[in-house]
């Protein structure tokens, strides 16, 4: 579904990624795991088309859509659900929903507001409050009802357990595996590298803008260097 | 006569025209962060092309209701397309750029109209053939025209349809989250380059239909016009609280009523010394305290982006 060749991705004259590859098949859930900086954020925006790779070539379902703008991406089945989640904070719960379905002009969007309002009932409780009032778990729910919302094949999550409590972060991890079982395929980067290989089949550790390991998650969760690294043991 | 009664009538409609012109400098700001002060002058364009409009059809025998629909239509169109041109040339290739440089590109752009117009339309005041012969109304110690009680509604109707198309449509959804974070919206599957554009659009086709209203309210029209129009516009968009909608409003019909009011009574005041011709004083008074004393307007944003 997702083949990634040598991409390389810089911020002004920094390069933040170093030639990686990757590969998401179809229906697969893979994680993207590694240190704070090590440039698993940047991989994600260049995947979604917020930011243009320097080098490099991405194949989308044996498309190369390398370098196209996010606006076209997501039309053509790659959501991504950001760092700190992006919810449009003066926009009311609803409206934001129904940003996350605007490429859409079919007839089912009804039905799916309230697939999403099932999913975080939370949501639906609140549906006329401004995005801004939320706590930060629930304007994770809402990031990622959002992103639903365009139906996507392809679903990249960036940290979605950042900066919240346990309990919250062991209910976002249920939805995405909820998700994932509705067939969505799954790129899912993230520090809290246990959950993250428990949840995916495969997995990838960055380090430095560079790929250094790619397993199962089932290998990387008993590979000792991973074990010190990053399950701190 | 009731001067106070009469100065509030005649500071609504004025204030009315204002606030048409001040919501093109909010929204643009809104979605951009940009003050366009060529927007007074896309505003005087519409006034010479309706003017120009309004002189080619006088002799024609046509109602003066179908001459002014068309005077607003073609001011409109070359406004809108001066809008769009100006933000495609001069700002998208600075959207990334300090903030300083596509301020002072701003002020380049309205310089650029300004004299374009004088080459174009003369450097002389053009004055309205005759077209209309408002009638009078008194009410309750005022008098007003039914002109102005047209422009007040039209300006209303614009308005109102405004707040309906930003807080309803799915464009004015997309132009709210534009606003707010720009990547999300991308990433959402808004083409924020044509958003902004659309931004400009509408800014254009209202600041035009308020330029076709001071050609009917004052019946001149000049070069230069855009310019005091403009800070006074930009003034009131302040007021309100730049970057709010209906902060434009708001603070452009205030801004009337202080003027208009200012204009009546500083006579008085100042004890003959000086004139009603003295009144824009006020406006820039009120922009110096409104930057003092509450720099976010009455209506300024207070909940933060970063939630």
């Amino acid at each position: 579904m997702l083949e990634v060749e040598a991409l390389e991705v810089g911020y002004g004259g920094i390069r933040a990624v170093k030639g990686i590859g990757l590969t998401v098949r179809d229906g697969e859930l893979v994680t993207l795991i590694g240190a704070n900086g090590a440039g698993k954020t940047t991989t994600l925006k260049a995947l979604s088309g917020l930011l243009r790779p320097s080098a490099g070539r991405v194949r989308y379902n044996d498309r190369d859509i390398t370098g196209l703008p996010a606006h076209e991406l997501v039309k053509s089945g790659i959501a991504l659900v950001p760092e700190g989640r992006g919810v449009f904070a003066r926009l009311t719960i609803e409206e934001n929903l129904a940003m996350g379905a605007y490429i859409r002009r079919d007839p089912d969007v009804a039905a799916d507001y309230n697939r999403a309002y099932t999913l975080f009932p939370r949501l639906a409780e609140r549906r006329k409050q401004l995005a801004g009032t939320l706590s930060g778990g629930e304007q994770q729910m809402l990031a990622i009802a959002r992103a639903l919302m365009s139906r996507p094949k392809l679903l990249l999550l960036d940290e979605p357990s950042m900066g919240l409590a346990p309990l919250m972060v062991q209910k976002i991890f249920e939805t995405i595996k909820a998700v994932a079982a509705e067939g969505v395929t799954l790129l899912l980067v993230e520090q809290n590298a246990k959950l993250a290989l428990e949840l995916c089949s495969r997995g990838y550790v960055m380090e430095s803008g560079m790929i250094v390991l790619a397993d199962d998650a089932d290998s990387l969760l008993r590979n000792p260097q991973v074990r010190h690294a990053y399950l701190g043991e | 006569m009731d001067i106070f009664l009469q100065q509030i009538v005649n500071g609504l409609v004025l204030g009315s025209i204002y606030a048409l012109v001040a919501l093109g400098y909010t929204m643009v700001y809104g979605i951009l962060g940009l003050i366009n002060f060529a927007h007074g002058d896309i505003v005087m364009v519409a006034a010479l092309v309706a003017l120009t409009v309004v002189q080619l059809l006088s002799g024609s025998g046509l109602p003066p209701a179908v001459v002014i629909a068309a005077a607003m239509g073609a001011a409109m169109l070359v406004c809108i397309v001066i809008g769009v041109t100006v933000e495609r040339v001069a700002y998208r290739p600075l959207r990334r750029a300090p903030r300083l440089a596509p301020l002072i590109t701003a002020i380049g752009v309205s310089i650029l109209i300004q004299y374009s117009a004088a080459l174009v339309w003369g450097k002389q005041y053009i004055s309205l053939p005759e077209l209309l012969q408002p009638t009078s109304i008194a009410f309750g110690g005022a008098q007003f025209t039914d002109l102005q009680v047209y422009i007040f509604l039209l300006a209303a109707a614009v308005m109102a349809g405004l707040l309906w198309f930003i807080k309803s449509s799915r464009i004015g959804r997309a132009m709210r989250a534009t606003e707010q974070n720009p990547d999300i919206a991308g990433l959402m599957g808004v083409d924020t380059n044509r958003i902004i554009a659309f931004t400009f659009v509408l800014g254009s086709a209202i600041g035009a239909i308020a330029g076709v209203m001071v050609v009917l309210y004052y019946g001149l029209g000049h070069y230069f016009m855009g310019f005091m129009l403009g800070l006074k516009a930009f003034t009131a968009a302040v007021l309100g609280g730049i970057g709010n909608v209906a902060g434009a409003m708001l603070g452009g019909l205030l801004l009337g009523v202080i003027e208009s009011l200012a204009a009546g009574y500083i006579g008085d005041l100042s004890g003959g010394v000086l004139g009603s011709n003295y009144r824009d004083i006020f406006a820039f008074l009120v922009l110096i305290f409104v930057l003092v004393l509450r720099p976010s307007g009455l209506m300024g944003q207070r909940i933060s982006d970063r939630a």
